[in-house]
């Protein structure tokens, strides 16, 4: 038994078996059930098309990328994950996060509440950072996804990665890769001028270990690294 | 113990040192596998189903229709267990999956395995189970007056403990008393419950869970499952944090009745919501109490009653109430004392071990306590405190004597010391404001409030508790180059032991390669990961394995080992502790005390009721700092608990529902809650420690909560008596 075995178990099935009593309607009123709920007649409605995004909810309507899946059928949606093509059959209402850990088997990131309170599981998206459990994956249909385990390169970690070994920017860990992509894009955005600004701009990461002054202290100094070589 | 001839060596990754954690590189790529990481081919998933009510007889449970459920390859029920259907720390009341009755909400009733977490989660809306409701308790103080029904036999007191110092009718020329109450706070863990079972051939079962105390666990689930102890083998998992909220059982006898019940390997996750079901909080408290004082501020007598909730099942609640009974006057000489301590059974929520474990209960009310007796006195709050701060030598309300530092002076001393944040002054940073960015009166009115605390935490198991860890340290040439490593049941959790353990090895043995090998129960018990006591017990055993391989070693150096390998196994305890007496509560009950001292600056919106603490700095002994760094990063998460404790966190139950099973309503401080800080490490040797070292984990919790509320009180004026403090307690409305 390992952890970093590819998911295959149940790589091609639906993520919910058919069940002739209860549809969808029967589980517990979760924000996946709102969604479900939303489309006409226990079907829903998603995009389709390559690189649709969350904007295509709102104009779903009158767009031709947009195609109407059944309850409990699954479509296929194509990601760069980690500058890899990965492919995964999925059913609409399956977010990219349980995509990534269940399906590809990619556990770095993680699951610390997913509804978006936590910050645990953020990923980059074509380079932003989003929370990947408030975000279903055939909505990013070829998007380019980094999560923590693309950051390095071979046995190189990245600066960022480094900077959190160096200031003991962890206890646990659990929040660690979260913390990390989060610090990757907040760096990338400019956000590092004080202590302050990076705290306002690493809030949505919760620390329960509370390394919180290390983890400013590693943001910072990645962040200082990376002006050093670009000039 | 041992003695060698040869010294311990300093070198730059031994102990005084901050070596990188062993750990470290896996944890920042996202390798690192928490136990709710794991996979196995072929593996289900289990649920549980739990009681929507706080107190209520069961009446029938109907599982057909969820068995008929295809996917769904087990659905058990008590009559399924089949050892004893009871477990516990220290008492064995709590029914693994319940039968008649169920005391919670949220107590576990049934389970199931299937074939995806959301066929196992449909399967559980087809159960069917029939309740009569019956009437809660939800009161700790008036379970023990013996008001509502008895939920255990035996009545609803789970623990009094009562200590007797001194003249129980002494009396003084400056009285203050004063009624407290401290909120249910969570471990909040961020890596919620989890584990894999795996059946094996044998008949038995592997089980991988992220938990304080693998022996505890396994001895708990072979008497449920009614096996051998060799039958059911434990691996720790990666620990996603724990605080206290692992040492009691989650998942642990479920997965792995399921795993036994289908021959396949079952993988259980909590979810958040169900995560602060599924596992014990903090004790919330009313605590009643009376100082007596000369005019000079110096104590002549404290009197205290305290009710500490322990909800529907004992888990901890008996030591719990040890402490908070045995340090309820806090780090202060008392001549005469009289405590009263107990921990009720309820229909709340169960409550066992968080960091502090009863001294953080007792510490908010004793220093609000001192904060009135000075103002009573006329008096400057740290001056009160150093009047009567206890130091080496000084008599405990148990009648101990404390034979090593107790700097709690000069951790006051060096609190005060230490320079004030700079004075808001000019259009002020929105981000600095109470509230942040988003406070809407832009600062007209914030006030600045100063506040201390100092605090007192009885380090390692206590009350004559047979307190040890086993270690196997073997030393070998691998490679042309001496190695050595370790093995333990001693569960990382993130505090950094396995960084301190190879510290340790390197130092005594002189070799740079030191291999910490996975915790699990092939070796003996290392004791629980809590009470701050694994660098003290677990390093001390690995100090002492080591000590062995010296004087095995001889005149050799590790290097010219040749074929030999050196190989100890020690099974290490601290000097032995005493129970207290039953009528007096006198005794040698503990075998070390940890302080640490706060100093808290805040900003309080006093129109809003927002609180921001600019500032929270600390001072700690903590007798020999083994690696400083980790030593920091433990005061800086502990104070941080405090804080949330102070200001934010509370589960709020109703009728013994939570209100707030989640982290958008049950907050914890975010790195904009939590100032930097300055720290002060003393390294006063104790001399019966090994290195002289002190447990660090916990005292930082204990001052910061009351450190925080005084210095709001001296911001508003407000009496402020309950924790946390909301914003209608600081606006009045
Ligand atoms: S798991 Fe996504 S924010 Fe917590
Ligand atoms: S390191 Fe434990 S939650 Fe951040």
């Amino acid at each position: 038994m390992r952890s970093d075995e590819p998911m295959g178990g149940f790589a091609d099935d639906a993520l919910v078996p058919a069940d002739g009593e209860h549809g969808a309607e029967a589980f517990m009123p979760t924000r996946r059930t709102v969604l479900v709920s939303a489309g006409a007649a226990a079907a829903v409605t998603v995009a389709a098309g390559k690189g649709a995004g969350g904007a295509a909810w709102a104009s779903a309507a009158g767009d031709t990328r947009v195609r109407t899946v059944g309850a409990g059928e699954s479509v296929e949606v194509a990601l760069s994950v980690n500058g890899q093509r990965r492919t995964v059959t999925v059913e609409p209402r399956v977010t990219l996060l349980d995509a990534l850990r269940e399906r590809l088997g990619l556990t770095g990131t993680k699951k610390g509440c997913d509804r978006g309170e936590c910050g645990a599981c953020t990923v980059l998206v074509g380079g932003e950072r989003i929370k990947s459990c408030l975000t279903l994956a055939v909505m990013r249909q070829g998007a380019e996804v980094t999560t923590v385990e693309g950051l390095a390169s071979g046995d190189e970690l990245h600066p960022v990665q480094e900077a959190f070994i160096r200031h003991d920017a962890f206890q646990c860990g659990g929040c660690t890769p979260g913390q990390i992509m989060s610090a990757v894009a907040c760096i990338d955005e400019g956000h590092t001028g004080s202590d302050a600004e990076i705290r306002e701009w690493m809030s949505g990461n919760l620390c329960r270990c509370a390394a919180y002054q290390n983890i400013v202290a590693a943001v910072q100094d990645a962040a200082d690294a990376g002006k050093k070589v670009r000039r | 113990m041992t003695t060698s001839t040869k010294s311990t060596v300093t070198r730059t990754d031994g102990i005084g040192a901050s070596p990188r954690r062993p750990d470290g590189t896996a944890k920042v790529r996202g390798e690192f596998a928490y136990s709710s990481d794991l996979w196995h081919e072929d593996m289900l998933w289990g649920a549980t189903l739990r009681s929507p009510h706080p107190y209520a007889r069961i009446t029938g449970i109907d599982i057909a229709r969820a068995l008929a459920l295809p996917g769904v390859y087990a659905v058990l029920t008590h009559a399924d267990v089949p050892g004893v259907n009871r477990y516990g720390l220290e008492h064995a009341d709590q029914p693994v999956l319940a039968e008649d009755v169920v005391r919670y909400r949220g107590e576990p009733v049934v389970v199931v395995a299937a074939d995806h977490p959301e066929t196992a989660r449909r399967a559980l809306e087809r159960v069917e189970v029939g309740y009569e409701v019956l009437d809660p308790v939800t009161d700790a103080e008036s379970a023990v007056a013996g008001q509502g029904a008895e939920l255990h036999p035996g009545g609803n007191v789970v623990r009094h403990v009562p200590i007797r110092r001194g003249d129980p009718d002494a009396a003084a020329e400056v009285v203050v008393t004063g009624r407290y109450e401290v909120g249910m706070q969570d471990q909040a863990f961020l890596g919620p419950e989890s584990g894999l079972a795996v059946p094996a051939e044998d008949g038995g079962v592997d089980l991988y869970v992220a938990t304080q105390w693998l022996h505890v666990d396994q001895r708990q689930i072979v008497a449920a499952l009614d096996l051998p102890e060799d039958k059911v083998r434990l691996t720790l998992g990666g620990v996603g944090g724990a605080f206290g909220g692992r040492e009691d059982l989650s998942i642990q006898v479920h997965a792995c009745l399921l795993a036994l019940h289908t021959g396949r390997p079952v993988k259980m996750v909590y979810n958040r919501e169900e995560s602060f079901y599924g596992h014990v909080h903090r004790h919330p408290a009313v605590l009643y109490y009376e100082h007596g004082a000369d005019r000079d501020g110096t104590l002549r007598y404290v009197r205290a009653r305290i009710y500490l909730d322990g909800g529907a099942y004992a888990s901890s609640t008996g030591a719990v109430v040890g402490n908070a009974a045995t340090l309820g006057v806090g780090p202060y000489d008392v001549p005469n004392v009289s405590v009263d301590c107990w921990g009720a059974y309820t229909n709340n929520p169960p409550c066992g071990a968080m960091r502090g474990f009863g001294a953080v209960q007792a510490a908010f009310a004793y220093e609000s306590q001192m904060d009135r007796l000075a103002a009573a006195c006329g008096l400057d709050p740290v001056e009160v405190r150093i009047r009567n701060a206890m130091a080496q030598g000084t008599v405990m309300p148990t009648g101990q004597v404390v034979d090593s530092p107790a700097p709690v002076e000069e951790l006051l001393r060096r609190v005060r010391a230490k320079p004030l944040p700079p004075e808001p002054s000019g259009e002020p940073d929105l981000r600095t404001l109470p509230g942040g960015v988003s406070n809407t009166t832009h600062g007209e009115g914030v006030v600045r409030g100063v506040g201390y605390a100092v605090g007192i935490k009885n380090i390692c198991f206590s009350e004559g508790f047979d307190d040890y860890a086993t270690v196997r340290v073997r030393l070998q040439v691998v490679g042309g180059e001496p190695a050595a490593t370790v093995h333990t049941a001693a569960c990382e959790v993130g505090q950094g032991l396995v960084t301190v353990l190879q510290q340790i090895v390197r130092s005594e043995l002189g070799v740079e390669r030191v291999t910490v090998e996975p915790s699990d129960t092939t070796i003996g018990s290392a004791g629980s990961t809590s009470a701050s006591r694994q660098t003290y017990v677990t390093g001390g055993a690995v100090r002492e394995a080591c000590l062995r391989i010296r004087d095995a070693l001889g005149a050799l150096s590790p290097a010219e080992l040749g074929d030999k390998v050196l190989d100890e196994t020690v099974e290490w305890r601290h000097r032995p502790t005493e129970e207290l007496h039953p009528e007096t509560g006198q005794g040698n009950a503990h075998v070390q005390y940890g302080f640490a001292a706060h100093r808290a600056v805040v900003d309080v919106d006093t129109e809003l009721g927002l609180v921001k603490v600019v500032a929270l700095d600390c001072a700690q002994d903590v007798g020999k700092a083994i690696n400083p760094q980790a030593v920091l990063g433990q005061i800086q998460g502990g104070s941080a608990q405090g804080l949330g404790l102070a200001v934010m966190e509370e589960i709020k139950t109703e009728g013994g529902v939570i209100r707030n099973p989640s982290f958008t309503d049950y907050l914890i401080p975010t790195v904009l809650d939590m100032p930097p800080m300055s720290i002060d490490v003393l390294e006063l040797a104790d001399p019966h420690a090994p290195y002289g070292l002190r447990g660090v984990g916990e005292p930082p919790t204990i001052s910061s909560t009351p450190a925080v509320v005084a210095a709001i009180r001296a911001a508003t004026g407000r009496a402020l008596t309950r924790v946390p403090v909301r914003p209608e307690h600081i606006t009045g409305t």
